[in-house]
C-alpha cells in the first residue's frame, strides 16, 4: 500500500469503505459536538430565566 | 473509597468531577482511534479473500459491539434508577441512549455498505440483522419515551422500564449467529475454534474498539452534565452554577 492513489482506491472497493468510514466520522462528530452546544444554550436559557423579568434580554 | 462514590453520586459535586475529565478522555479518544485506523487501514494486509473491503470490519465491529455495550450500560443504570430511585441513574441512561443508538445506526450502515460488494444486497432479513435493527427502535423508543412526559420523573420511569423489557434482544442479537444460520459471518474474532485473523488484523480492532469505549466514556460524561442540569435545575446548586457562568 505504497501509493497515495492505491490507498485510496481501497483495492476496488472504494465506494464502500470510503461511505462506511464516512458515516462513522460524521456520528461520532455529530456526538462529540451536540452534548457542549446544548449545555451552552442551557445554561443561556436558565441564566435568561434567573434576570427579574424587565431585565430579561428578548 | 466508599465516602468518593457516594460523594460522586451528589450531583454538583458529579457535574464538576465530569466537566474536568470528559475533556481528557475525547483527546484520549482522538489518539487511540487515530492509532487502530493507522493500524486497520494502512498496516493491516488485504483479506485474501475480500481484499481491502475487509477494512470496514474496524468501524463496524467495534459500533456493533458499543450498541450492545451501551445497551447494556442503559438496563442496568435504569434497574438502579428504579429500584433505588436514585436520579443520577436515570440520567445516565438518558445520557447513554442517543449515544448508543447512534453507534448502532454506524453499525447498521457500515454493515450494510460490507454487504452489497460481499454478499451483493445491502440489506437481507437475517437474523443477526433484524435484531440489530431492533435495538435501534429500543433506543429511539427509549428516547421518545423519555421525552414524552412534562414530569421528567415519569418519563425517567417509563423509559427505564421500555430499557429492562429490551435487554432479552442483547443476548438474541449475540447469539443468533449461531442459533439460526445465519447470513452474517459467526462469531470468529474472539470466539472462532482457530484464529483466523493475524495480529496485524486483529489488533487494530482492539485499538478501535478500546477508542470507541474511550470515546463513550468521553460523550457520555458530557451528555450527563446536560441531563443534570435539566434535573437539577430548580436546585441552589444551578442557580449559583448559572449565577457564575
Amino acid at each position: 500500500m505504497n501509493s497515495w492513489h492505491e490507498f485510496l482506491s481501497m483495492g476496488g472497493y472504494a465506494v464502500y469503505v470510503w461511505p462506511a468510514y464516512g458515516t462513522a466520522l460524521v456520528v461520532l462528530l455529530a456526538n462529540a459536538i451536540w452534548p457542549g452546544r446544548q449545555q451552552r444554550a442551557l445554561l443561556k436559557e436558565l441564566r435568561r430565566r434567573s434576570l427579574p423579568s424587565e431585565e430579561r434580554p428578548t | 473509597m466508599f465516602i468518593w462514590f457516594h460523594k460522586l453520586a451528589s450531583p454538583p459535586y458529579f457535574y464538576k468531577f465530569a466537566g474536568i475529565l470528559a475533556p481528557w478522555l475525547a483527546w484520549l479518544s482522538l489518539l487511540v482511534i487515530a492509532a487502530g485506523l493507522y493500524g486497520g487501514l494502512w498496516l493491516a494486509p488485504p483479506d485474501y479473500q475480500q481484499g481491502d473491503g475487509f477494512r470496514i470490519i474496524y468501524v463496524h465491529v467495534p459500533s456493533a459491539w458499543m450498541s450492545m455495550f451501551i445497551y447494556m450500560v442503559m438496563a442496568v443504570a435504569a434497574a438502579i434508577g428504579l429500584i433505588w430511585r436514585m436520579k443520577l441513574a436515570h440520567a445516565v441512561s438518558a445520557a447513554a441512549a442517543p449515544l448508543g443508538a447512534s453507534f448502532t445506526f454506524i453499525a447498521l450502515v457500515t454493515g450494510s455498505l460490507w454487504g452489497k460488494p460481499m454478499w451483493g444486497t445491502y440489506w437481507v432479513w437475517d437474523a443477526r440483522l433484524t435484531s440489530e435493527l431492533i435495538l435501534l427502535f429500543l433506543y429511539v423508543g427509549y428516547m421518545a419515551l423519555n421525552h414524552a412526559f412534562e414530569d421528567r420523573r415519569t418519563g425517567d420511569r417509563a423509559s427505564a422500564i421500555l430499557a429492562l423489557v429490551g435487554i432479552v434482544n442483547i443476548p438474541i442479537i449475540h447469539y443468533s449467529v449461531k442459533w439460526w444460520n445465519t447470513l452474517h459471518q459467526g462469531a470468529t474474532v474472539f470466539f472462532g475454534p482457530r484464529a483466523e485473523m493475524p495480529p496485524s488484523m486483529y489488533i487494530p480492532l482492539f485499538i478501535m474498539i478500546i477508542g470507541f469505549m474511550v470515546y463513550f466514556a468521553a460523550f457520555i460524561l458530557k451528555r450527563l452534565q446536560v441531563e443534570v442540569l435539566q434535573r437539577e435545575r430548580n436546585t441552589a446548586w444551578v442557580r449559583a452554577l448559572v449565577a457564575k457562568s
